[in-house]
Protein backbone atom coordinates (compact mmCIF):
# COMPACT_ATOMS: atom_id res chain seq x y z
CA UNK A 1 0.00 0.00 0.00
CA UNK A 2 0.77 3.84 -0.07
CA UNK A 3 2.76 5.59 2.40
CA UNK A 4 0.98 7.60 4.62
CA UNK A 5 0.97 10.71 2.03
CA UNK A 6 -1.42 8.85 -0.55
CA UNK A 7 -3.72 7.45 2.52
CA UNK A 8 -7.38 8.48 2.67
CA UNK A 9 -7.99 11.57 5.46
CA UNK A 10 -9.71 8.55 7.99
CA UNK A 11 -7.06 5.93 7.32
CA UNK A 12 -4.67 8.86 8.36
CA UNK A 13 -6.40 9.86 12.01
CA UNK A 14 -6.37 6.45 12.83
CA UNK A 15 -9.85 4.92 11.33
CA UNK A 16 -9.96 1.78 9.65
CA UNK A 17 -11.95 1.26 6.91
CA UNK A 18 -14.52 -1.28 8.22
CA UNK A 19 -15.41 1.58 10.94
CA UNK A 20 -15.46 4.19 8.12
CA UNK A 21 -18.05 1.67 6.39
CA UNK A 22 -20.63 1.77 9.23
CA UNK A 23 -20.35 4.94 9.94
CA UNK A 24 -21.14 6.05 6.67
CA UNK A 25 -23.74 3.62 6.44
CA UNK A 26 -25.24 4.76 10.10
CA UNK A 27 -25.56 8.28 9.16
CA UNK A 28 -27.50 6.97 5.97
CA UNK A 29 -30.01 4.79 7.85
CA UNK A 30 -30.38 8.37 10.26
CA UNK A 31 -31.64 10.50 7.50
CA UNK A 32 -33.96 8.03 5.96
CA UNK A 33 -37.75 8.14 6.00
CA UNK A 34 -39.86 6.91 8.89
CA UNK A 35 -41.03 3.55 7.96
CA UNK A 36 -37.54 2.74 6.19
CA UNK A 37 -35.85 4.19 9.30
CA UNK A 38 -37.05 2.25 12.29
CA UNK A 39 -36.49 -1.06 9.64
CA UNK A 40 -33.00 -0.12 9.32
CA UNK A 41 -32.44 0.53 13.05
CA UNK A 42 -34.10 -3.05 14.16
CA UNK A 43 -32.26 -4.28 11.45
CA UNK A 44 -28.93 -3.28 12.42
CA UNK A 45 -29.29 -3.85 16.30
CA UNK A 46 -26.92 -5.98 17.66
CA UNK A 47 -26.81 -7.59 21.07
CA UNK A 48 -24.25 -9.80 22.66
CA UNK A 49 -22.18 -10.43 26.14
CA UNK A 50 -18.42 -9.68 25.86
CA UNK A 51 -15.88 -10.28 28.55
CA UNK A 52 -12.15 -10.01 28.77
CA UNK A 53 -10.18 -12.71 29.94
CA UNK A 54 -6.84 -12.92 31.91
CA UNK A 55 -4.84 -15.72 32.71
CA UNK A 56 -6.87 -18.09 30.96
CA UNK A 57 -10.03 -17.04 33.03
CA UNK A 58 -12.46 -14.69 31.79
CA UNK A 59 -13.27 -11.90 34.09
CA UNK A 60 -17.27 -11.04 34.63
CA UNK A 61 -19.24 -10.10 31.19
CA UNK A 62 -20.94 -6.99 29.98
CA UNK A 63 -23.78 -7.21 27.69
CA UNK A 64 -23.81 -4.89 25.19
CA UNK A 65 -27.61 -4.35 23.39
CA UNK A 66 -29.05 -2.11 20.61
CA UNK A 67 -27.24 0.56 18.51
CA UNK A 68 -24.18 -0.99 16.46
CA UNK A 69 -21.78 2.03 17.17
CA UNK A 70 -17.67 1.19 18.26
CA UNK B 1 30.78 -13.78 -20.18
CA UNK B 2 28.49 -11.02 -18.51
CA UNK B 3 26.64 -10.33 -21.43
CA UNK B 4 26.30 -13.74 -21.63
CA UNK B 5 24.49 -14.10 -17.95
CA UNK B 6 22.31 -11.12 -18.78
CA UNK B 7 20.77 -12.61 -21.71
CA UNK B 8 19.87 -15.68 -19.67
CA UNK B 9 18.24 -14.46 -16.83
CA UNK B 10 16.44 -11.96 -19.00
CA UNK B 11 15.65 -14.91 -21.44
CA UNK B 12 14.15 -16.86 -18.45
CA UNK B 13 12.14 -13.99 -17.36
CA UNK B 14 10.43 -13.25 -20.52
CA UNK B 15 9.26 -17.24 -20.54
CA UNK B 16 8.27 -17.00 -16.91
CA UNK B 17 6.60 -13.73 -17.85
CA UNK B 18 4.87 -15.07 -20.78
CA UNK B 19 3.36 -18.50 -19.20
CA UNK B 20 1.44 -17.11 -16.26
CA UNK B 21 -1.45 -15.93 -17.17
CA UNK B 22 -3.12 -12.46 -15.87
CA UNK B 23 -6.41 -13.44 -14.10
CA UNK B 24 -8.53 -11.28 -16.24
CA UNK B 25 -7.85 -13.89 -18.95
CA UNK B 26 -8.59 -16.95 -17.59
CA UNK B 27 -10.84 -19.29 -19.23
CA UNK B 28 -13.99 -20.79 -17.81
CA UNK B 29 -13.04 -23.20 -14.91
CA UNK B 30 -13.56 -27.09 -14.84
CA UNK B 31 -16.76 -28.37 -13.98
CA UNK B 32 -16.02 -31.78 -12.23
CA UNK B 33 -11.95 -32.98 -10.72
CA UNK B 34 -10.92 -35.09 -13.27
CA UNK B 35 -7.73 -36.06 -11.62
CA UNK B 36 -9.75 -37.12 -9.05
CA UNK B 37 -12.30 -39.15 -11.45
CA UNK B 38 -9.09 -40.69 -13.00
CA UNK B 39 -7.85 -41.76 -9.32
CA UNK B 40 -10.99 -43.08 -8.57
CA UNK B 41 -11.77 -45.36 -11.73
CA UNK B 42 -8.36 -46.89 -11.44
CA UNK B 43 -8.78 -48.25 -7.95
CA UNK B 44 -12.95 -48.52 -7.86
CA UNK B 45 -13.38 -49.01 -11.75
CA UNK B 46 -17.44 -50.39 -10.93
CA UNK B 47 -19.07 -48.02 -8.76
CA UNK B 48 -19.52 -44.27 -9.77
CA UNK B 49 -17.39 -41.72 -8.58
CA UNK B 50 -18.98 -39.66 -5.80
CA UNK B 51 -19.53 -35.79 -6.72
CA UNK B 52 -16.72 -33.66 -5.43
CA UNK B 53 -17.47 -30.29 -4.31
CA UNK B 54 -16.36 -28.46 -7.54
CA UNK B 55 -18.94 -30.44 -9.78
CA UNK B 56 -22.14 -28.42 -7.46
CA UNK B 57 -20.20 -25.48 -8.14
CA UNK B 58 -21.46 -23.06 -10.47
CA UNK B 59 -19.05 -22.58 -13.67
CA UNK B 60 -17.05 -18.81 -14.11
CA UNK B 61 -18.23 -17.74 -17.43
CA UNK B 62 -15.67 -17.46 -19.63
CA UNK B 63 -14.56 -14.15 -21.08
CA UNK B 64 -16.22 -14.01 -24.25
CA UNK B 65 -14.32 -13.44 -27.38
CA UNK B 66 -16.23 -10.85 -28.59
CA UNK B 67 -17.71 -8.08 -26.42
CA UNK B 68 -21.54 -9.14 -25.14
CA UNK B 69 -24.45 -7.05 -25.72
CA UNK B 70 -25.35 -6.94 -21.98
CA UNK B 71 -23.59 -6.34 -18.53
CA UNK B 72 -24.88 -8.75 -15.95
CA UNK B 73 -25.40 -7.33 -12.60
CA UNK B 74 -25.17 -8.76 -9.16
CA UNK B 75 -26.06 -5.79 -6.32
CA UNK B 76 -25.70 -7.68 -2.84
CA UNK B 77 -25.90 -5.84 0.91
CA UNK B 78 -25.67 -7.35 3.95
CA UNK B 79 -29.13 -8.27 4.72
CA UNK B 80 -30.71 -8.77 0.93
CA UNK B 81 -29.64 -9.21 -2.50
CA UNK B 82 -30.36 -6.47 -4.71
CA UNK B 83 -30.01 -7.38 -8.12
CA UNK B 84 -28.77 -11.01 -8.75
CA UNK B 85 -27.67 -12.04 -12.12
CA UNK B 86 -29.44 -8.94 -14.10
CA UNK B 87 -28.81 -8.51 -17.30
CA UNK B 88 -28.58 -4.31 -18.47
CA UNK B 89 -27.11 -2.03 -20.42
CA UNK B 90 -25.04 0.29 -18.44
CA UNK B 91 -24.13 0.68 -14.82
CA UNK B 92 -22.93 4.05 -13.17
CA UNK B 93 -21.28 3.82 -9.74
CA UNK B 94 -19.62 6.38 -7.55
CA UNK B 95 -16.14 5.28 -7.34
CA UNK B 96 -13.69 7.19 -5.45
CA UNK B 97 -11.86 8.39 -8.73
CA UNK B 98 -15.22 9.80 -9.59
CA UNK B 99 -18.36 8.43 -11.40
CA UNK B 100 -17.55 5.79 -13.74
CA UNK B 101 -19.91 4.29 -16.13
CA UNK B 102 -19.54 0.59 -16.63
CA UNK B 103 -20.35 -0.85 -19.83
CA UNK B 104 -20.48 -4.41 -21.49
CA UNK B 105 -17.08 -5.41 -22.49
CA UNK B 106 -15.24 -2.85 -19.65
CA UNK B 107 -12.19 -3.65 -18.87
CA UNK B 108 -11.73 -5.41 -15.60
CA UNK B 109 -12.04 -3.29 -12.68
CA UNK B 110 -11.94 -3.27 -9.00
CA UNK B 111 -13.37 0.06 -7.45
CA UNK B 112 -13.51 1.32 -4.05
CA UNK B 113 -16.97 3.37 -3.80
CA UNK B 114 -17.88 6.99 -2.02
CA UNK B 115 -21.04 7.46 -0.60
CA UNK B 116 -23.16 8.45 -3.99
CA UNK B 117 -25.55 7.50 -6.46
CA UNK B 118 -25.59 4.43 -8.00
CA UNK B 119 -27.85 4.17 -11.33
CA UNK B 120 -28.63 0.91 -13.33
CA UNK B 121 -29.79 2.01 -16.60
CA UNK B 122 -32.23 -0.71 -18.68
CA UNK B 123 -33.26 0.48 -22.24
CA UNK B 124 -35.53 3.29 -21.07
CA UNK B 125 -35.26 2.33 -17.52
CA UNK B 126 -32.98 3.90 -14.89
CA UNK B 127 -33.35 2.93 -11.11
CA UNK B 128 -31.03 4.41 -8.56
CA UNK B 129 -29.58 3.76 -5.15
CA UNK B 130 -28.02 5.78 -2.94
CA UNK B 131 -24.86 3.87 -1.38
CA UNK B 132 -23.14 4.15 1.84
CA UNK B 133 -19.95 2.79 0.55
CA UNK B 134 -18.56 -0.46 -0.62
CA UNK B 135 -16.71 -2.24 -3.82
CA UNK B 136 -17.16 -2.84 -7.24
CA UNK B 137 -16.00 -5.67 -9.02
CA UNK B 138 -15.80 -5.55 -12.47
CA UNK B 139 -14.58 -9.20 -14.02
CA UNK B 140 -13.36 -9.19 -18.33
CA UNK B 141 -16.70 -11.60 -18.66
CA UNK B 142 -18.97 -8.45 -18.46
CA UNK B 143 -20.30 -9.52 -15.03
CA UNK B 144 -19.60 -6.95 -12.27
CA UNK B 145 -20.37 -7.58 -8.89
CA UNK B 146 -21.69 -4.31 -6.90
CA UNK B 147 -21.52 -4.67 -2.66
CA UNK B 148 -22.49 -1.89 -0.64
CA UNK B 149 -23.18 -1.48 3.35
CA UNK B 150 -26.65 0.09 3.08
CA UNK B 151 -28.06 0.95 -0.46
CA UNK B 152 -31.32 2.35 -0.75
CA UNK B 153 -33.61 3.84 -3.21
CA UNK B 154 -33.48 7.57 -3.59
CA UNK B 155 -37.50 8.27 -2.78
CA UNK B 156 -36.39 6.76 0.74
CA UNK B 157 -34.17 9.27 1.79
CA UNK B 158 -36.15 12.46 3.83
CA UNK B 159 -34.80 15.64 2.44
CA UNK B 160 -35.06 17.91 6.01
CA UNK B 161 -33.04 15.23 7.97
CA UNK B 162 -30.36 15.28 5.66
CA UNK B 163 -29.97 18.91 5.72
CA UNK B 164 -29.99 19.03 9.63
CA UNK B 165 -27.39 16.37 9.60
CA UNK B 166 -25.54 18.48 7.24
CA UNK B 167 -25.47 21.30 9.12
CA UNK B 168 -24.92 19.34 12.30
CA UNK B 169 -21.43 18.14 11.00
CA UNK B 170 -20.13 20.77 9.40
CA UNK B 171 -20.81 22.46 13.29
CA UNK B 172 -19.05 19.42 14.61
CA UNK B 173 -16.23 19.79 11.97
CA UNK B 174 -15.32 23.34 13.01
CA UNK B 175 -15.65 22.69 17.13
CA UNK B 176 -13.38 19.15 16.48
CA UNK B 177 -10.42 18.88 18.59
CA UNK B 178 -9.16 15.45 18.11
CA UNK B 179 -7.71 14.16 14.58
CA UNK B 180 -10.36 11.45 15.26
CA UNK B 181 -13.15 14.29 15.37
CA UNK B 182 -12.15 15.76 12.24
CA UNK B 183 -12.37 12.77 10.38
CA UNK B 184 -15.70 11.72 12.01
CA UNK B 185 -17.25 15.34 11.08
CA UNK B 186 -15.59 15.71 7.16
CA UNK B 187 -17.16 12.02 7.06
CA UNK B 188 -20.39 13.25 8.37
CA UNK B 189 -20.19 16.30 6.24
CA UNK B 190 -19.05 14.25 2.29
CA UNK B 191 -22.17 11.89 3.46
CA UNK B 192 -24.80 14.55 3.84
CA UNK B 193 -23.26 16.78 0.65
CA UNK B 194 -23.52 13.38 -1.22
CA UNK B 195 -26.88 12.86 -0.09
CA UNK B 196 -28.14 16.64 -0.98
CA UNK B 197 -26.69 15.99 -4.58
CA UNK B 198 -28.97 12.83 -4.57
CA UNK B 199 -31.91 14.35 -4.10
CA UNK B 200 -31.74 17.29 -5.53
CA UNK B 201 -29.07 16.22 -8.62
Amino acid sequence: MASTGAAPFWRAAGMTYVNYANLCAKMVRNCLKEPHKSEAISREKVHYSISKWTDGKPEKPSVRTDSPDE
Amino acid sequence: MLRRAVTTTTGLLARHIRAQPFSTDLSSAPAADAGFVEAWKKVIPNIEPPKTPLSFMQTRPSTPPSIPAKLTVNFVLPYASELSAKEVDMVIIPATTGNMGVLPGHVATIAELKPGVMSVHEGNDVTKYFISSGFAYIHANSYADVIAVEAVPLDQIDASLVQHGLAEFTQKLSSASTDLEKAEAQIGVDVHSALNSALTG
